[in-house]
């Protein structure tokens, strides 16, 4: 290909000029139909909730509403438990390989509507319909297409012969990862014979509900998958009721302690996947270009609504200025807006509420002293959005360097030698991921051994797969998903 | 309206499968294939000993792009042969049927079997690693990580023998090669090709790239010494040399691999005994890997 004469002048900033483009807008109607209001699905069947009680979902990039649903009573948690109950005597007796062609059916069910899936989850969460398009939803049908191989295959897992299954699981999923969190839920727990109540989010049901749809299109027999969907305190509900055996839980730090008291004295099983301060550690010898992508994807992927996202950059005191510098041109660059634009990197905040944790926290990074840098970008009139934002001159005990943010800022800390660094990678509360950057090998290892973190990215970040396990040490929970570990969490072992 | 009871059946013309394609027999020759009673069913291609080398160039030339496939691919793609073959269910129940000279019934429940093998082996693709690889705690500063790969080209000589050989037996030796990234060459059973033949097709419209499977039809005296001595076939898997002497029997073929110290599935003692709807376990998929240790040091 001829090479192009670049006949512009070089635009002073970045955003307006060079990187101009022309707007490339998703349908939303996609999306497919809408109902203007949900129940539960419980035993096959989408029901009325036994209370009058209706929470709206609303776009959070135009702030209209997309529907009502159901705030789930205590009554009807405890119908959707009796159904997964009544479900699980026949499922758990079936014989894995026919376990297996379900949940095949579900992956190839979700690969051909996948399009429609990620519309509509971009529209409910306002993350970018590129990245629901290229990381969620081929991460959804991949996690239903993994685990299907492993039902009838649970002998050769290592958990010796014919590990048998918990029961009803109760499942309370964030609204971060829609989705990919229900996948990472339901699938483990059918593959291994459990029935399941899962409560998706408050603010982002849509895709759930629309799953619970994709269920009975595969001929899920009735009761094995129930959703219910409220707020917290529907969640709380599930989480206690007394005939359920296993509890997983993804989400805040707070709520999993919260959770883990609840379920103390009882006998069930429980799994969670809480916050993150992940630091994101970069040295002298790390090609820079490929540091700075890993960075930007580490904190801005997803608006930052990520439990591992690389929230803290440590990079070495020599390159700093250098590394900074490239990362500021770089965030300049990034596109702020219509999540169903295919051009968009940072989408909307999923809620008011979000908004404002992020704001608050922000504001105290600047009360406590650390300097804040936004690239100059327009932001859209409606809805709810954040620049993406960096902090410098970061002290270890400030807040924004020790709380999870769960938003677009990053936060940045130096270290001068690889035990200085780890040190600082180490000294939160938290233990979910870490991020390496370095061409020298032997250090990505000693740092790895050294991290307290239960994934450890080196010269990548954010990476997610169905056959690799994912999960925490310390406070960002415990129990892991993915991969043939991922198995246990919902075997009687 | 008479004609339609004197309509004519269109027959089909069973070809070898080979790089995708479907040749004829380099020889020009076809020889009869008869159901138990002896009744013609049809020609099958008398494959040679050429089109054996043929066959394994192909499969060769697919071994790259194959194994280079990610796990989570090849697992989709063998997923969708059990699709393909779920959708000519009748078709190959009626094959296996004149095939093995059993009853419908039992030749659709012997169908409905290989359809679900090759599911269970799409669920090994993406698993084999976990369960036959891992880290090893070495006594030092290093990290240490074994994995398997596949081995290369395998010759199989498909069962010839036992309840289900023709289309399950045949299902349950192609599908754990190739799960793990080989690519094979078949001899198919020399008195029952037909469903071997017949899923050529199955495979041609199921995204499994050409060449990754090849199967000649013809007589295993010619087709399984030729595989057994090649230069270029890592892997030989003599389920179905039944031949109790000669060049065809599992003995000289074993010797004739170990020219190039071919890593060698036997036979069973008794494969006439052999029932292939017995659950299939992991020792097939696991016949056909190298195992590759990586170390590097751990230090700043």
């Amino acid at each position: 290909m001829a090479k192009k004469k670049n006949t512009e002048e070089p635009a002073a900033q970045p955003t307006g000029g060079l990187f101009a483009y022309a707007p490339a807008p998703e349908s939303p109607a996609a999306a497919g139909d809408i109902a203007t209001s949900y129940g539960h699905f419980i035993g096959g069947e989408f029901v009325d909730s036994s209370g009058s009680e209706a929470l709206k979902t609303v776009n959070p990039a135009t702030e209209q509403v997309l529907a009502e649903f159901a705030q789930g009573t205590d009554e009807d948690v405890d119908r959707a438990v009796a159904a997964a109950r009544k479900a699980f005597a026949d499922w758990s007796a079936l014989p894995g390989s026919e376990r297996a062609k379900y949940l095949f059916r579900i992956a190839r069910i979700i690969q051909e509507r996948s399009r429609e899936l990620a519309v509509l989850e971009s529209i409910d969460n306002g993350k970018p319909i590129r990245e629901t398009r290229d990381v969620d939803l081929p991460l959804v049908a991949a996690h239903f297409f993994y685990y299907a191989g492993w039902a009838d295959k649970l002998d050769y897992a290592g958990f010796g012969a014919s590990p048998k299954p918990l029961g009803v699981a109760g499942q309370v999923i964030p609204w971060n990862f829609p989705l990919l969190m229900l996948a990472w839920k339901i699938a483990p727990a059918l593959a291994t014979g459990n029935t399941v109540v899962l409560k998706p989010a408050e603010t982002t049901p849509l895709t759930a509900l629309r799953f619970a749809e994709i269920c009975r299109q595969a001929g899920l027999p009735k009761g094995v998958v129930n959703i219910v969907t409220g707020d917290g305190r529907t969640g709380a509900a599930l989480t206690a009721h007394p005939d359920v055996n296993k509890v997983a839980f993804t989400g805040s730090t707070p709520v999993g302690r919260a959770i883990a008291k609840q379920l103390a004295g009882t006998r069930k099983k429980l799994s969670l996947e809480l916050g993150g301060k992940a630091a994101n550690i970069v040295f002298d010898d790390a090609p820079i270009d490929q540091a700075v992508e890993g960075i930007v994807n580490g904190i801005f992927f997803n608006q930052g609504h990520v439990c591992c996202a690389g929230s803290r950059l440590l990079v070495q005191e020599s390159i700093q200025d250098e590394l900074l510098d490239a990362l500021k041109r770089r965030m300049a660059t990034l596109r702020v807006g219509d999540p169903l634009d295919k051009n968009t990197d940072i989408g909307a905040i999923n809620s008011a509420e979000q908004l404002a944790r992020i704001t608050a926290l922000t504001d105290a990074g600047e009360a406590e002293g650390a300097e804040r840098w936004s690239p100059a970008c327009e932001l859209p009139g409606t809805g709810f959005w954040f620049k993406p934002t960096l902090f410098t001159g970061v002290s270890q005990a400030h807040r924004i360097a020790q709380e999870e943010i769960f938003g677009p800022v990053l936060s940045v800390l130096t270290f001068r030698t690889p035990a200085e660094a780890v040190e600082k990678a180490n000294n939160t509360p938290y233990g979910l991921s870490a991020g390496i950057w370095t061409e020298k090998g032997s250090r990505i290892l000693w740092m790895a051994n050294k991290l307290k973190a239960g994934v450890v990215w080196a010269n990548t970040f954010n990476k997610f797969d169905p056959t690799s396990p994912f999960g925490g040490y310390k406070e960002s929970g415990y129990g892991r998903e993915g991969g043939r570990h991922g198995l246990e969490a919902y075997l009687d072992v | 309206m008479s004609d339609v009871a004197t309509r004519l059946d269109v027959l089909k013309t069973y070809k070898l499968y080979v790089g995708g394609k479907f040749p004829r027999s380099e020889s020009g020759r076809v020889y009869e294939v008869t159901d138990a009673k002896g009744e013609w069913l049809a020609n099958a291609p008398l494959g040679t000993r050429k089109d054996t080398r043929d066959a394994v160039l192909a499969a060769r030339a697919a071994v790259k792009g194959w194994a280079g496939t990610t796990a989570y691919n090849r697992g989709q793609v063998l997923y969708r042969v059990a699709e393909m073959l779920q959708g000519r269910r009748e078709q190959f129940a009626a094959e296996v049927a004149v095939s093995e000279g059993i009853g419908p019934k039992k030749a659709a429940a012997l169908v409905d079997a290989a359809i679900d093998r090759w599911v269970w082996y799409a669920g090994w693709t993406d698993k084999v690693a976990q369960i036959a690889g891992g880290a090893n705690p070495v006594a030092g500063p290093y990290f240490n990580l074994s994995t398997p790969e596949p081995t290369g080209v395998v010759g199989i000589v498909a069962p010839q023998a036992g309840y289900g050989h023709s289309l399950l037996g045949l299902v349950s030796v192609i599908a754990p090669a190739i799960a793990t990234g080989n690519t094979v060459v078949v001899a198919a059973a020399a008195d029952a090709p037909l469903p071997a033949l017949s899923l050529g097709e199955v495979l041609a419209t199921s995204d499994v790239p050409g060449g990754v499977v090849n199967i000649i039809s013809g007589r295993t005296a010619d087709i399984a010494p030729t595989l057994a001595s090649h230069q270029d076939v890592n892997a030989l898997d003599l389920t179905g040399a039944i031949a109790s002497d000669g060049p065809g029997a599992a003995p000289a073929l074993e010797a004739a691999a170990a020219d190039t110290l071919k890593r060698v599935v036997r036979p069973e003692l008794d494969p006439f005994a052999q029932d292939w709807t017995n659950a299939p376990g992991t020792d097939r998929l696991l016949s056909f890997l190298e195992t590759k240790t990586v170390w590097h040091p751990m230090g700043i």
